[in-house]
């Protein structure tokens, strides 16, 4: 299946978790936060949440600004 | 002790410093600690897996609350999002609210921020929202639950100073809520007049960032902020339109 991880297309395993898609960008579980399809998925549900063809995951973190 | 407080949590420091514009990470600390602030705002953006260093680490390690702010939204929904990504990823129900009309002006978008607003305080979130200069708005606002408010002085970046300080004091007479002037500071003296019409601190970025030299500049505004700020405690004299001697006129 596809998903879109920070924009950009990949194809993944079916099965595949946020955990996961979280892992493609980095190691860091901390000051990191997601949404799938604009719902946040609390880092407790990483592992236990799958993705599903064609969602879009934003994975989110702090950066200079305001 | 004249302390800052905001929803219950309270600050030595009356100048809130943004992280936008600092040419890198180093000179971002060391302005940050020349700034005495204790409370600094970051924008939340895609994770970059090749960026190096932390803004957050900064932070941390200065021992600096984090303001986590949701700029670059034009939406309430996205502003609502942003919120609570931040709230996940940074573990603070704190949030600058920042709805933004149009990329020209960066000017905020009073019916998004006060949809938003709503919204957020509904979650649970300490919202400060950053609002033009409007009386009207900043107490709609304070009635809906905001922690504070937060008027522009000028557009972000400009420079351009406090442009209606009439209205600021329209602001601050009205609120009961902490008042934070935010944007528009362009140098120690806007820093120092906002203070002196009685806001209760000063939230900037651009002015030190993109200063010559950040770090004099961040100390420069960390006295501003204070001599604007005893200015107003001590009560100024009022203006008059002709002398008034200080020495005795008789022999």
């Amino acid at each position: 299946m596809i998903v879109t991880i920070n924009g950009a297309a990949h194809e993944v395993a079916d099965g595949t978790t946020v955990a996961q898609a979280v892992r493609t960008l980095t190691a860091a579980t901390t000051g990191v936060a997601v949404a799938v399809n604009d719902e946040v998925v609390t880092r407790s549900s990483w592992e236990t949440t799958a993705l599903s063809d064609r969602d879009r995951v934003e994975v989110l973190t702090a950066v200079q600004g305001g | 002790m004249d302390e800052l407080i905001i929803a219950g949590e309270k600050f030595t420091s009356r100048l809130i410093m943004g992280t936008g514009g600092a040419p890198s990470l180093e000179v971002l600390d060391q302005a940050l600690a020349a700034s005495g602030t204790e409370l600094t705002t970051v924008a939340m953006r895609r994770l970059d897996p090749g960026a190096r260093g932390s803004v957050l680490d900064v932070l941390r390690k200065r021992d600096i609350k984090v303001l986590p702010n949701t700029a670059g939204c034009f939406t309430a929904g996205e502003a609502v999002l942003t919120a609570r990504l931040a709230r996940e990823a940074l573990g603070t129900n704190w949030v600058k609210l920042e709805v933004i009309a149009d990329e020209r002006t960066l000017l905020p978008d009073p019916i998004e921020t006060f949809d938003a607003a709503e919204r957020l305080v509904a979650d649970g979130f300490v919202v400060l929202p950053y609002i033009g200069d409007d009386p009207a708005l900043a107490r709609r606002l304070e009635q809906a639950g905001c922690a504070a408010v937060m008027p522009l002085g000028a557009p972000i970046g400009s420079g351009l100073g406090i442009r209606n300080p009439h209205n600021i004091e329209l602001i601050v007479e009205a609120a009961s809520v902490p008042v934070v002037l935010d944007a528009g500071i362009g140098t120690a003296s806007d820093a120092a007049l906002a203070m002196e019409l009685g806001c209760d601190a000063v939230l900037l970025a651009t002015a030190v960032t993109r200063a010559q030299r950040p770090d004099l500049m961040a100390e420069a505004m960390k006295g501003a902020v204070t001599a604007g700020r005893q200015a107003r405690l001590a009560g100024r004299i009022p203006r008059r339109r002709y002398a008034e001697a200080s020495s005795p006129m008789t022999p």
